[in-house]
């Protein structure tokens, strides 16, 4: 499996996971060894800015630093304003320019509001932040995002938490076919073949989280997203077999026709 | 347009009927919807639907959608009661007028000596609660509290009297994010009869409550019935409906729900109906299926045996270790009232007397984290 490049940086992993919905500590910190990946989102609203060392908000001390890249997202912004103001004050407290920009105005589907979201990408770009924006399946937003630096786009596949699949298929197909940059697929992947599924269609990564959160057992669910990930980034390397309305027999008739 | 003219126009009398006497073949409708309407969420809160089969298949589809939802995580905050000044007779509440309470309204310092308290506890969550006092507890007062918590709490809430759009407005600017305002009951004989006097009195005024605040900018509004007051069920569809026009009108807000069921205070005020345990769990239940996004509030009100056994049902949001009076946490104002020793009245007698730490040890036991911070200033400031 070739590495995943983003912003000049290269990744063994293409599953990017989440750190929300977790019965604790502990379990989030062995579901994400047992993912194998390298990026990891926290949501900077859990997470203590104030540099007190709050110990009542020390979700980032579960995210081993030598193993994994920081990756803060401004999960409860509601604007532009407020997604820039949250990013820059992680930045401070967490010592990485990377961002997961998720301006959601709409607590009930958390659906990424684009106007915002573009504002929010240009103002941030230029203050040297590599921006990763959580967006719906908008080719022309993501051409727009592309156009203002943003190191990725991640459009969605379903709402939050929905385990609904990739439900934007087309869409989606159209951002990976134009994208000149990495398109990771976020949000709605409820089952590794929701997963392999987004690999085959030719995703650079996917974002994972309730999915493997709230499973029965996280730290096996989170492998199964890996084995998943694995298989359709290798199927989608080797090249699919395109499908056809009938059979078709493995030994072909007109073979003869080839025969000296 | 305001939840006042749509909830005049709602069919309650149907609803109600329908709540009271569904059959087993509307429950199991209501049951397999998708997206629930009203009418589905009042066959759910049937006496049909609370039989042990039907409550645990309820309880079933609950608990999975919360995890969907909320996931493994419970966030705590704690009331800090800033005055029991109030100008209100309300029959069922220990600050009511003319009950003989001790009266204390917090200074600013003595504010915040109780926050301090509570933020060592650990929590960053924080509900400032008070009677209803234009002198007493003035939207100035307010605003000077929320002015000066504001450093030290990433999320501030607040439980007042009813003010003005423009009144809340500085309010929301000095960093307050959440409202909560409870209608008490939905019914508007009965409501006229529990405040007989002051400004609560006006229903209407009430029920607009949250709108204003939406309009004021609060991001996060909460609503509730006090149960005890009125027949439970038609309080239920009528609160639920309340919560399907603010998802709607206020779409930016997060909205939580309570349903508190009266609890003994001063005044000694005996429910005019009864909420067994069974009942408030198919409430719990049914609010979850028809509203999956919306947060539920549990306080200390309840015992721990039943509000440990809600967790995984629905409950996303609890209050721990909670005191019901000014001063309550560090005997803040204590001097103000007369006699050393004597503490301000509390508003009511609570039932679950864990600690926030026991409460936090419980909930980690059972498999949820209990999260203390899951909110930042940065998101406050305007």
């Amino acid at each position: 499996m070739s590495n995943l490049r983003i912003a000049a940086r290269e990744f063994r992993s293409r599953l990017i996971m989440g750190t929300g919905k977790f019965a604790s500590g502990e379990v989030m910190a062995a579901a994400l060894a047992a993912s194998g990946c390298e990026l990891v989102t926290v949501a900077l609203r859990r997470a203590d800015l104030s540099g007190k060392q709050d110990r009542f908000a020390n979700i980032l001390s579960y995210v081993d630093a030598a193993k994994h890249l920081l990756l803060p997202n401004t999960s409860g912004a509601r604007t532009a304003e407020e997604a820039c103001r949250l990013a820059r004050l992680g930045r401070e407290a967490t010592q990485s320019s990377w961002l997961k920009l998720e301006i959601h105005p709409d607590p009930r589907y958390l659906l990424p509001d684009p106007i915002e979201t573009l504002k929010a990408a240009e103002a941030l770009v230029k203050e040297g932040f590599t921006v990763l924006p959580y967006i719906h399946a908008d080719p022309v937003l993501a051409k727009r995002l592309e156009d203002a630096g943003c190191a990725t786009v991640m459009p969605l596949g379903s709402p939050i938490g929905s385990a609904r699949g990739v439900e934007t298929r087309a869409s989606i197909e159209i951002i990976i076919a134009q994208a000149t940059v990495p398109v990771v697929v976020d949000a709605g992947l409820g089952v590794p073949s929701h997963a392999a599924e987004a690999m085959e269609m030719g995703a650079d990564a996917v974002l994972v989280n309730t999915a493997v959160a709230v499973a029965a057992d996280p730290v096996r669910m989170a492998g199964a997203f890996k084995a998943a990930v694995e298989a359709g980034r290798a199927a989608y390397e080797i090249g699919l077999a395109p499908k056809r309305r009938e059979a078709q027999a493995t030994s072909p008739l007109t073979g003869f026709l080839n025969e000296k | 347009m305001s939840y006042v003219a749509e909830f005049n126009e709602l069919p309650l009398a149907s609803l109600s009927a329908l709540a009271e006497g569904a059959t087993a073949a509307e429950v199991e409708t209501a049951l397999g919807r998708k997206r629930k309407s009203l009418e589905d969420f009042a066959a759910l809160t049937s006496p049909v639907a609370a039989s042990p089969s039907c409550l645990e298949e309820m309880a079933r589809e609950a608990h999975e959608l919360t995890l969907k939802h909320f996931g493994r995580v419970i966030r705590l905050f704690a009331p800090l009661y800033l005055s029991n000044e109030c100008v209100n007779v309300c029959r069922y509440c220990g600050f009511s007028r003319n009950n003989p309470v001790k009266r204390v309204t917090l200074s600013l310092e003595q504010a915040l000596v109780e926050a301090r308290y509570l933020c060592e506890e650990g929590f960053r969550h924080i509900l400032l609660v008070a009677g209803e006092h234009p002198r007493f507890v003035s939207a100035d007062y307010l605003e000077k509290c929320v002015a000066r918590l504001r450093s030290d709490w990433p999320s501030i809430s607040l439980e007042v009297g009813p003010l003005e759009t423009a009144k809340y407005e500085p309010i929301v600017r000095e960093g307050a994010e959440g409202l909560v305002i409870y209608q008490e009951t939905y019914n508007r004989a009965v409501y006229a009869s529990m405040h007989p006097k002051g400004p609560k009195k006006d229903f209407d005024w009430r029920l607009e409550t949250a709108e204003r605040a939406y309009a004021a900018g609060f991001k996060r509004l909460g609503i509730g019935a006090l149960l005890g007051l009125a027949p439970w069920r038609t309080e239920a569809v009528a609160l639920a409906g309340h919560v399907e026009y603010l998802l709607r009108h206020c779409w930016k807000a997060q909205i939580t729900v309570s349903i508190p069921r009266l609890r003994p205070s001063v005044g000694e005020f005996d429910p005019t109906v009864k909420v067994s345990e069974r009942e408030l769990t198919q409430l719990v239940c049914a609010l979850r299926l028809t509203f999956p996004e919306v947060g539920i509030v549990l306080s200390t009100r309840e015992a721990a045996r039943l509000r440990d056994g809600l967790v995984p049902l629905g409950i996303t949001i609890m209050s721990a270790g909670s005191h019901t009076e000014p001063g309550g946490y560090t005997g803040q104002g204590n001097g103000v009232i007369g006699l050393e020793g004597e503490y301000a009245t509390k508003q009511f007698e609570i039932a679950d007397e864990r600690s926030s730490d026991k409460v936090a040890t419980v909930l980690a036991g059972m498999g949820y984290e209990p999260v203390w911070k899951d909110w930042d200033g940065a998101l406050n400031e305007p």
